[in-house]
């Protein structure tokens, strides 16, 4: 009884194969077809022509399977044909040519993470023998996180004609992992993929061995332990770099802040509550900078914050002079009340802006040179984070140069040390006043500038800022600079190594605790100015 | 001057800064209902408060258009709270004492409502809350018309688990109440489904968090233990773009670790370059992309009352024009404004949402709702990828932790009770 059925079993199965195929072969044939049918597709539905299109094996599907998961692949509603829209370009998915679209009506074919995850592993498929290294690469990458022993001949002959060194050790590890998988494998030739995972997987590698640990057979995890205690070791060491790093840049940004401040406070003595506005009002003009820019001369989109930089300079120091001339001047040598005008003018600022400008957030682009990440050894920094801090050891210096240097610097000293001699020697004090007041205004629209980039564009940005930046002044040295570039970078790498052990809340408290402490034993902080100026 | 009086300035400064605003009045005094509008329109929470003030003045026209209720005018009267709780309170006791209001629509935070929640108690009056919040509270003169969290965290992480394959969860969140409780509530559900305990991480960072390198890579690395991630994000406002910025740059896709947010909308993504975002999703219950003629007409009658065909619809504004719909529809079964009036007749009146569904008012004073979950597009949209086939009904009380899950709230005879305890069948058992 059942040999027949077998029988009857094999001799249906006999009949289904040939048509099977004979369907794969008229779906080879008819790629415009599936491509077209993508356009009124479900979800479902645009699964099942993907993988039909990534079973063809024809190249000819890859633009089409690119653009649909980077979101580039339309249908146009009036004619109801399926295009490729990059830029400003339309093109046909197929045959690749230009196309002319009447009265084009574009919406775009939406695909979800599960099939943006069929696709790239479709594409690793087509795209390893590609002539681009780049496009290797990451197809390489596509089988590390997803290997599948069918594709283990494609991957050995990959593998044979690769020239370029790192790709290969990609390909290598992929072929590893695919091996490690396998039921198939000898255990020898899986005790040998391991050294290949560590060296070509990269960071991915201690992933893909947690996960095989799991199904190992008993003899080989040993080997994958080891590996893995010799990768967590590097992590580790590595982890701590990271942290001085994170320590470094979230210590530039304070820098930047604080660094306004330090002229304003620390060296013209006055409490200045409006200091966070002057930040935010340079964010500000950095979004009116790239709004103009983007409209009128979008090919400088990418220049657009270093267009910034002088605009919100000149429109937050002419703001700082402003201010100084029409309120500050009026209040020298009364703290309490200068606190409590600059406090309301932070109030007034904030909500002029939020009536301009509405309480939603407003967007600055990222330029290309800013966004991303590129790994240094063990490191991954992100190129953001990168010019910030960069671009916060070039202000630095910049103001050192300028107060040491310049002669508006040795007036400006002159007139903080002793205005009545400064006063008495030429100087004229008023004038130098307003020049300090609106420098500092100007740095903290430089810190706006820079801000834009991590932190929203709203018309609370500055309140974010302005605790931090007196606490980075304070416990520097008020009055010193280089007070307040040590004290922005300690703050901020105590504040990163706190983070991981007692979380982000109780790392800043933890933070304000010492701060206090500090500030008992020592409190003109850590580098105090010494002579007779300070008695004053 | 001494530090208690500059104190004291600084108070009084805030008092005047918040002051009352009567919009015009088109009738005498004694022809108008007035309609109480409760909401930040200054301070950290202005950035999502002020829509829902326009929305609150836009039904209220649309209202007026046709005919009001009870064949009176409706008079809003707005306040800001200035994101400033205590004076949420203070505030709200002038709107129900001088101003005379009969019902309000107002507050984002849980903290704010919170804080008026006595107030509304001892002057018996009503509130309408139209934002997501972490349950655990049903009062008498309240109606939630936001989502509890049976309404959104419970679905997004089933679907988390059942269709991207998520074994192991990051809840991270802002700190305070919301995201503290819908933590606590999610992690027993995990633990209860059999997730190991060290398979959760939880974070929490303060409000308008930006520095987010450290936790994006302990993301990173709790990750990459072999098993499927995904964040399960309540951060809060602010902070929700930094963390986005930083998941992108340092290179955490959609596709190898999701992000479920349950606090960010059309309205915050609306400030924001959401290309390196797209695929990370987000859980409401109306989403602006929603092909529905309700939704297309809501969406253009509000752009040309707001005049600008940028601003966006987002979620909250679904759950003021539901609550304010069933008050007009409460109001006019009762046919009287009185509070006692309203409570009894709005439990149990429908009115059509405008996802194609219909919300219904339960003795709970929740309201039913669809789960949506979106992810997000790189027009600040969401595209929609799933959705529960029915209605899910608010539950005031999570059946997931142990000391709540014997409690139900009714308010309707003969239980009329907020948190009635169905093991000792008695009202104002154990919190």
């Amino acid at each position: 009884m059942l040999t027949h059925f077998l029988r009857l079993a094999l001799f249906t199965l006999s009949l289904i194969m040939p048509l099977q195929a004979a369907n794969a072969q008229d779906a080879a044939v008819d790629i415009p077809a599936m491509v077209q049918a993508m356009g009124e597709a479900s979800l479902k539905e645009l699964g099942q022509i993907v993988s039909d299109l990534a079973a063809t094996g024809d190249n000819v599907v890859v633009p089409t399977l690119t653009a649909l998961a980077d979101g580039n692949l339309y249908l146009d509603e009036t004619s109801g044909r399926v295009v490729i829209q990059d830029g400003s370009a339309i093109t046909d998915p197929v045959t690749g040519e230009a196309v002319e679209l009447a009265d084009e009506d574009l919406s775009r074919i939406r695909v979800n993470n599960g099939l943006r995850r069929d696709i790239s592993a479709a594409l690793s498929g087509m795209t390893l023998m590609s002539d681009n290294a780049n496009t290797r690469l990451s197809a390489a990458q596509g089988f590390l996180s997803k290997p599948d022993r069918a594709n283990l001949p494609l991957l050995e002959e990959a593998i044979a004609a690769e020239t370029d060194s790192a790709v290969r050790n990609v390909m290598v590890a992929a072929r590893a992992v695919t091996l490690l998988g396998s039921d198939e494998a000898s255990i020898e030739d899986k005790r040998a993929a391991i050294p290949d995972i560590v060296a070509g997987a990269g960071r991915d590698a201690i992933t893909i061995l947690t996960g095989q640990l799991a199904n190992a057979p008993d003899e080989l995890k040993p080997a994958i332990q080891s590996a893995l205690a010799g990768l967590e070791q590097e992590r580790a060491v590595w982890g701590a770099l990271q942290n001085v790093w994170f320590g470094i840049s979230l210590g530039s940004v304070l820098l930047l802040a604080a660094i306004g401040l330090a002229i304003t406070f620390g060296v013209m003595g006055v409490i200045n509550m409006a200091h966070g506005e002057m930040v935010m009002l340079g964010a500000y003009t950095t979004f009116i900078v790239q709004l103009v820019i983007r409209q009128n001369f979008p090919g400088l989109l990418d220049y657009s914050l270093l267009i910034a930089l002088p605009c919100a300079f000149l429109v937050t120091g002419a703001i700082g002079v402003g201010i100084e001339r029409g309120i500050i001047r009026w209040l020298y040598g009364r703290p309490l009340e200068t606190l409590l005008a600059t406090w309301g003018l932070s109030l007034i600022l904030q909500q002029t802006v939020r009536s301009i400008f509405g309480p939603t957030n407003q967007m600055v682009i990222a330029p290309t040179w800013m966004s991303g990440s590129f790994e240094f050894y063990g490191l991954s920094i992100t190129y953001g984070r990168f010019w910030i801090v960069i671009f916060a050891l070039l202000v630095f210096a910049t103001l050192l140069l300028v107060l040491n240097r310049t002669p508006l610097g040795l007036q400006m000293r002159a007139v903080t040390q002793n205005r009545r001699m400064a006063s008495a020697m030429g100087i004229r004090t008023p004038f130098v006043d307003a020049m300090t007041f609106g420098l500092g205004s100007g740095i903290a629209g430089l810190a706006g500038v820079a801000l834009t980039q991590i932190d929203n564009i709203s018309p609370n940005l500055g309140q974010n800022y302005i605790i931090d930046s007196f606490m980075v002044v304070v416990f520097g040295g008020v009055g010193n600079l280089w007070g307040t570039l040590v004290g922005a970078l300690t703050l901020g790498v105590a504040n990163k190594f706190l983070e991981p052990y007692a979380g982000a809340v109780l790392g800043k408290i933890l933070i304000l605790v010492l701060i206090i402490l500090f500030i008992q034993r020592r409190p003109r902080g850590l580098f105090a100015l010494k002579g007779r100026a300070i008695e004053q | 001057m001494t530090i208690r009086s500059a104190r004291s300035a600084i108070l009084a400064a805030t008092l005047a800064g918040s002051f009352t605003l009567s919009i015009a009045p088109t009738m005498a005094q004694d022809e108008t209902i007035k309609v109480g509008i409760l909401h930040s329109l200054s301070g950290t929470m202005a950035i999502s408060e002020t829509t829902l003030k326009d929305t609150m003045l836009f039904l209220i026209e649309q209202q007026n258009a046709k005919g009001g209720v009870l064949g009176k005018q409706l008079e809003p009267v707005v306040v800001d709270i200035a994101s400033d709780w205590p004076l949420a309170a203070e505030l709200a006791r002038q709107l129900i004492e001088v101003d005379d209001v009969d019902a309000v629509f107002g507050c984002w935070t849980s903290v704010c409502r919170k804080s008026v929640l006595p107030v509304f108690e001892e002057l018996n009056s009503l509130l309408f809350y139209p934002v997501q919040y972490e349950g655990e509270e049903s009062q008498r003169n309240v109606f939630y018309t936001g989502a509890s969290p049976n309404q959104q965290a419970i679905p997004a992480v089933d679907y988390l688990a059942e269709e991207e394959g998520v074994e192991r969860w990051v809840l991270a969140g802002t700190d305070y109440v919301y995201p503290q409780t819908t933590n606590k509530i999610l992690e027993q559900y995990l633990l209860d489904k059999g997730v190991a305990k060290e398979d959760i991480m939880i974070n929490y960072t303060p409000f308008g968090h930006s520095d987010w390198q450290t936790i994006v890579s302990d993301i990173k690395a709790f990750g990459s233990a072999g098993k499927k991630t995904a964040v399960v994000s309540t951060i809060n406002g602010d902070a929700n773009v930094p963390f986005y910025r930083e998941l992108g740059n340092q290179g955490i896709k959609a596709e190898d670790i999701p992000v479920v947010a349950f606090s960010v909308g059309e309205e915050e993504l609306s400030g924001f370059d959401t290309t390196p975002l797209v695929g990370h999703l987000a859980a409401w219950n109306y989403f602006m992309s929603v092909d529905t003629p309700e939704n297309e007409a809501f969406i253009a009658e509000w752009q040309e009352f707001i005049g600008s065909e940028d601003r966006v619809t987002n979620d909250p504004m679904e759950a003021h024009l539901i609550g304010f719909n069933l008050w007009v529809a409460a109001v006019e079964a009762a046919g009287t404004t009185d509070a006692d009036a309203v409570i009894d007749s709005i439990v149990g009146l429908e009115t059509p949402n405008l996802t194609g569904g219909i919300a219904k008012m339960l003795p709970n004073h929740h309201i039913t709702k669809p789960v949506l979950i979106g992810e997000i597009q790189d027009d600040g949209q969401f595209f929609v990828v799933w959705e529960t086939e029915d209605l899910v009904p608010g539950d005031a009380w999570s059946d997931f932790l142990p000391e709540s899950k014997m409690l139900e709230a009714d308010w309707t005879a003969p239980i009329n009770c907020g948190n009635y305890n169905t093991e000792t069948q008695s009202c104002g058992a154990a919190q």
